[in-house]
């Protein structure tokens, strides 16, 4: 009834093939645009406060669903597992941190990029293991970048230009007279700036997975030794995932870095971190752009409220809070793993067809 | 050159002459690598029983080491005998083992790897949570003096020097080696062992002849749970009773490539290796690349691994079709 494309006709192949070819979900991709770019900057969410909604609700909602995106590029569309997640994102973090004291005068978001860039070449080479290896096998080898990255952070004090707390220092910058980074920069800014990012990168995302290389990373996730049969090579498709990926993870690593946290050390980048990104890719839905939206936001956000509600709400103590929203985190995917293996994105769906069904059964 | 002549000194002379030049130290070394060797060898055998038996990546292990050690210790606070307390532990795993099989691997019958894996992980977090809620964030010491375990140290003098053998080290050893023979006849002697290999070998096959899998799986992870209350024993035993145990367990993955996923001897055989691999490697090769190697060398060695030998030494070849 409300989600029925009857009386929507194609006339062009083109057409089609649109990102958003019925009607209604241009409606509701409207709707969703309109709350983050508008009403939430105006209003904030309902019980909680305006600062605490931008700065520790928004922001890094928006920052993770770069990470997810970027691992369920890896992922879910070319099904090469990695737990250096974490890790990669203190690339982006440590080599934006690099670019901007070697460049003092380049732009904040041109260094953003750039350290995208880097941590595109950082993944490669790690990934290189997935050309001989898969599976669990996999999953160790980048354990190994995991706690390689995380040591090298510590020990290597050219990377945070020899600081004697060891950590990263964001410094001052700005664009067009608007203060971009730094201690005295404005919430709103920097969530626009991130939220910025997050459409140019989905858009590119969705284009690229539906253009060839995507596909091509499909066949190797679905069978590696079929898709190299008929002609898909290994080694471009499995690299060029993990330099995909790791480039939108190093993107959501500067950003967090130096668009939320405002100063790093290397406990931002561990290994129980690398896991909650992976549980978002796996709660939102391997192998979605949606699910990728979903799955940060699920588990971002509600265990945020939670705590939050719980602390100024019923006056819970902070501890029993974070232990609750733990165990809760684990109740939700066990959950959704048994009821619906493909996640959030797969519901999503289920729900959509029952909603052009609507109000017969079939 | 003067940077290269160091590098090559420093990599191919100088932790040789080292060696020679102070064999305590060196056989110090050899022993201390061997102990933990020994306890990365356990942890991964909690690993390899689920997997064998159940196909199931058991990312919890290293939780259940941490709570076996915290559950022991709170029993032991709470006024109960030590050796008695060890029994509340063991029926505690047993009905943990119980849980997890009635509300988690039973509904996942006959899923995908990934799923599994990823459901034990979530199972870490439940479990993780619910710990701290109940034993609280604080680390404790462990109590292995009250269970009757040696303390003191054994001095061997040898050229010149004189090599420290820690009681409780010996003893974990003698444990490790003990449980780990006693395992090797529970799986080939009895009914219940026989019964874990045929459904590690094809399950269907093992059910369409009456072996119940649900019970089997009970009993695998109730094994792997006291697999994890001697590992958290005589870890606990070596440094603080904390949640930080837990990064120990990820040493595991390493010596499971190396000894393969579903070999018993081969989670000894990697442990060792990774254990002696990493200590000789840190205090020797250390020094040059600014100490703290320990974190991850053991990966790099499983990596070379994998690149020659991915079925790890004693694993079943993999195969694959299309």
């Amino acid at each position: 009834m409300y989600f029925r494309e009857t009386g929507q006709f194609k006339s062009k192949y083109k057409e089609e093939l649109a990102a958003f070819p019925i009607f209604e979900d241009k409606i509701g991709i409207a709707i969703a645009a309109i709350i983050a770019f508008i009403l939430i900057p105006l209003f904030g969410l309902p019980g909680l406060s305006y600062e605490f909604t931008i700065s520790a609700v928004m922001i890094p909602v928006v920052i993770f669903t770069i990470t997810t995106l970027g691992l369920n590029i890896l992922l879910g569309f070319a099904g090469q597992i990695s737990l250096g997640t974490a890790a990669f994102m203190g690339v982006g973090a440590y080599s934006c941190y690099k670019i901007m004291t070697i460049f003092p005068d380049l732009n904040a978001l041109i260094c953003v990029v750039l350290s995208g860039v880097v941590t595109a070449f950082v993944g490669t080479i790690f990934g290189l293991p997935s050309l001989r290896i898969k599976g669990f096998y996999l999953m160790v080898a980048t354990l190994a970048a995991q706690f390689f990255l995380e040591w090298a952070f510590i020990r290597i004090p050219w990377l945070y230009n020899y600081n004697i707390s060891g950590a990263i220092e964001v410094p001052y910058k700005e664009m067009f007279g608007i203060v971009l980074t730094g201690a005295k920069s404005e919430p709103l800014t920097r969530y626009f700036v991130c939220l910025a990012f997050l459409v140019v990168l989905t858009w590119l995302a969705s284009n690229v997975i539906r253009g060839r290389i995507g596909r091509s990373w499909m066949m190797i996730r679905d069978m590696d030794i079929a898709a190299e049969l008929i002609g898909v090579r290994p080694l471009t498709a499995k690299l060029s995932a993990f330099a995909f990926s790791s480039f939108y993870i190093g993107i959501s690593g500067a950003l967090m870095v130096f668009f939320w946290l405002g100063a790093a050390e290397v406990e931002s980048f561990d290994i129980n971190h690398s896991f909650t990104y992976l549980f978002m890719v796996i709660i939102g839905g391997l192998g979605s752009i949606t699910g990728s939206y979903f799955g940060a936001i699920l588990v971002w956000v509600v265990p945020v409220i939670l705590k939050e509600y719980g602390k100024s709400v019923f006056g819970i103590d902070a501890f029993i809070m974070e232990n609750f929203t733990t165990i809760l985190l684990g109740v939700v995917m066990l959950t959704i793993l048994i009821v619906e293996p493909h996640g959030l994105a797969r519901i999503w769906q289920i729900a959509k067809q029952k909603l052009r069904l609507w109000p017969f059964p079939y | 050159m003067d940077f290269l002549t160091y590098l090559l000194t420093g990599i191919f002379l100088t932790p040789f002459a080292e060696m020679i030049e102070m064999p305590d130290l060196f056989f110090q070394a050899l022993w201390d690598g061997f102990v933990s060797g020994t306890l990365y060898g356990l942890i991964a055998l909690g690993f390899v029983l689920i997997f064998k038996a159940s196909g199931v990546f058991n990312f919890a292990q290293p939780i259940l080491v941490v709570l076996a050690a915290l559950a022991l210790i709170s029993f032991y606070k709470m006024g109960i005998p030590a050796w008695l307390s060890v029994v509340c532990v063991l029926i505690m795993f047993y009905a943990l083992a119980w849980l997890i099989e009635r509300l988690i691997l039973r509904k996942l019958v006959n899923t995908d790897g990934n799923i599994l894996f990823m459901s034990t992980v979530a199972l870490s977090f439940i479990i993780i949570g619910a710990a701290q809620w109940i034993f609280g964030g604080r680390p404790s010491s462990m109590i292995h003096k009250e269970l009757g375990f040696p303390t003191g140290s054994l001095e061997w003098p040898m050229f010149g020097g004189g090599v420290y053998f820690e009681m409780l080290d010996i003893s974990a050893a003698v444990v490790a080696v003990l449980l780990i023979l006693t395992l090797g006849l529970f799986f080939s002697r009895t009914k219940i062992g026989r019964g874990l290999r045929a459904v590690a070998d094809d399950p269907q096959a093992a059910l369409s002849v009456g072996i119940s899998l649900n019970q089997i799986w009970v009993i695998v992870w109730f094994v792997a749970g006291v697999v994890a209350l001697v590992t958290g024993i005589f870890w606990g035993a070596r440094s603080d009773v904390s949640f930080a145990l837990q990064i120990i367990g990820f040493k595991a993955l390493p010596v499971l490539i190396i000894g393969g996923f579903t070999s018993v001897p081969g989670a000894i055989v990697g442990g060792l290796m990774i254990g002696l691999g990493e200590k000789i490697f840190e205090i020797y090769w250390g020094p040059l690349l600014g100490s703290g190697v320990e974190g991850w060398f053991a990966y790099v060695i499983a990596l070379g691994f994998l690149l020659f030998k991915p079925q790890g030494l004693f694993g079943d070849k993999i195969i694959e079709r299309v």
